[in-house]
């Protein structure tokens, strides 16, 4: 840094740095007033002129970018006003300025006293969103404050007839520019609100100058406007122009016709909700009573009578006394037929007495009578055969002289004579005594005799 | 009061008509909200055509006293 006395020697540069420093940190943006001269727009689009008053006079230099926002040309011996940043040229070591906003003088002044009234009023909140009041919803009734011959009020009363048909217009007419149109706007805004059959009020202006809408730029009309408890919605000028009326409005439209749009509603389509609503509610009611209906209808159809119920106990009662009697039915048919089968089966399997009985008699007597004629038919065979054995005896043959010849000692009957061998003994047996003898001779051959 | 009434007539409206479509309501109400329903479906439409179209001036007279006459526009 700077020593003084030490022998330090600046560059022209590192000077130049220095000074551009000091100059742009101390005048980075200021407000600065002048007359324009040595004016020139090179091709490039920036602005190149000389700012002076009676003593001095700055370089200065407008760049295309902030040109855009101007609204008016710039032109040797036109006062300005405007904010700029201070710069030093390096290249050259001069210093310039650098405008951001440049405007006319005299609109300056005006804009300014315009830019200070709103910041004091907006201090001291007349701009607040708390104070703004709603509109309502269908106004009855509208005050028109406005030019009573303008197109103005000319675009609100058509406006309004075309959104709502048989609205209530009230129009209290007044001068809008001029030195009475303040007070003017003010008594009407205040005779709105003392007569208080109004529901919103509309303040319009058509387009004009700055300087056209310098009531609607006043404080006695802001504070009117605040102190409204009607409503009070503005359509001033055109929609870049803002007006401290607007700001202080409880609705701000950009234009006349705007404001009328806003406050009222279309009739045709506020109607038409009711109706749609009106349908709907008949449609939900409609629909509601249907199914109540059907709730009861099928309560009831689920609900029985007493005789039906009887009538169900009866038929199960029926019900179950068939089947028992089927079940018993057929208990006894198998029952019976069981017995029958088995008495059947029993029958056949008894005995027949009486026959069986009869043929044991039979029997008996059979065997009574067999026996009898057996009994009878053998005692006559034992007498027969006593008879016959009688004739047989052998001591009868013997008497009659025959005699029996039997070998010895076999006491064999001899019958033939080849039966026995010559000097064989021999027994015969007399109808008194035995003689024993010796075969002395046979004679073979059937006859004996 | 009417300028109240009307949006509040036609808030209670759409209020009820959405209360009677979501269903919930038992008969009795649905009814009685029914009824109030179409009531307000009376207010409101007698509201919009009943309005008299009237295009007035206020001026103050000479004393100062608030005088509105029909206003010529045409």
């Amino acid at each position: 840094m700077e020593q003084p006395k030490s022998g330090h020697i600046y560059t022209v540069s590192h000077l130049t740095r220095e000074i551009k420093t000091i100059l742009e940190d101390r005048f980075s943006f200021v407000w600065i007033t002048g007359e324009i001269s040595n004016y020139a727009a090179p091709a490039s689009g920036h602005s190149y002129f000389s700012l002076k008053d009676a003593q001095a006079v700055i370089n200065c230099v407008m760049f295309k970018n902030q040109k855009r926002s101007l609204k008016f040309a710039l032109e040797n011996g036109l006062k300005i006003f405007g904010l700029a940043r201070l710069t030093l040229y390096e290249p050259r070591g001069s210093y310039q300025l650098i405008f951001e906003h440049v405007e006319p003088e005299g609109a300056g002044a005006l804009q300014k006293a315009f830019e200070q009234l709103k910041k004091k009023l907006g201090d001291e909140g007349l701009f607040d969103a708390v104070h703004k009041q709603p509109l309502p919803y269908l106004p009855q009734k509208i005050s028109v404050i406005t030019s009573g011959t303008g197109a103005a009020v000319r675009d609100i009363i058509h406006i309004a007839q075309r959104r709502f048909p048989n609205c209530c217009l009230q129009i209290v007419p007044v001068m809008v520019q001029g030195d009475p149109a303040q007070n003017e706007i003010v008594c009407a805004i205040e005779a709105v609100n003392q007569q208080c059959s109004s529901d919103v009020i509309i303040l319009a202006r058509g387009g004009g100058a700055l300087e056209d809408l310098a009531a609607f730029n006043s404080e006695i009309v802001a504070r009117a406007i605040f102190a409204s408890k009607i409503p009070v919605v503005t359509g001033i000028g055109h929609e870049t122009d803002s007006t401290i009326a607007d700001f202080t409005a409880d609705v701000r439209a950009p234009t006349p016709s705007a404001a009328a749009e806003l406050v009222l509603p279309e009739k045709k389509q506020l109607a038409r909700h009711i109706t749609d609503l009106h349908f709907s509610l008949s449609t939900a009611i409609t629909q509601k009573l249907a199914f109540f209906h059907q709730k009861v209808d099928d309560l009831h159809s689920r609900l029985k009578s007493p005789v039906q119920v009887v009538a169900n106990v009866k038929q199960t009662i029926e019900t179950h006394f068939l089947r028992m009697q089927h079940a018993l039915d057929r208990q006894i048919f198998h029952g019976t037929e069981k017995l029958s089968w088995i008495s059947q089966a029993l029958s056949g399997a008894a005995p027949q007495l009486q026959t069986r009985t009869r043929q044991v008699a039979d029997l008996c007597n059979h065997l009574a009578i067999a026996i009898k004629t057996c009994i009878f038919e053998n005692k006559h065979q034992v007498r027969q055969a006593a008879a016959t054995l009688a004739a047989l005896d052998p001591a009868s043959v013997l008497k009659r002289g025959f005699s029996i010849a039997r070998t010895l000692p076999d006491k064999k009957v001899i019958l033939d004579a080849d039966t026995v061998a010559v000097q064989d003994r021999v027994e015969i047996i007399l109808s008194k005594g035995r003689i024993q003898t010796r075969v002395e001779k046979k004679i073979h051959g059937k006859d004996n005799i | 009061m009417a300028k109240t009434t009307f949006e509040t007539a036609l808030k209670q409206l759409e209020i009820i008509v959405k209360e009677m479509e979501s269903g919930d309501l038992p008969l009795e109400q649905a009814l009685k909200k029914y009824e109030t329903g179409i009531e307000k479906v009376r207010y409101c439409m007698q509201i919009l055509d009943s309005t008299e179209k009237r295009i007035t001036q206020l001026t103050r007279d000479l004393d100062g006293s608030l005088v509105e006459a029909p206003f010529d526009h045409e």
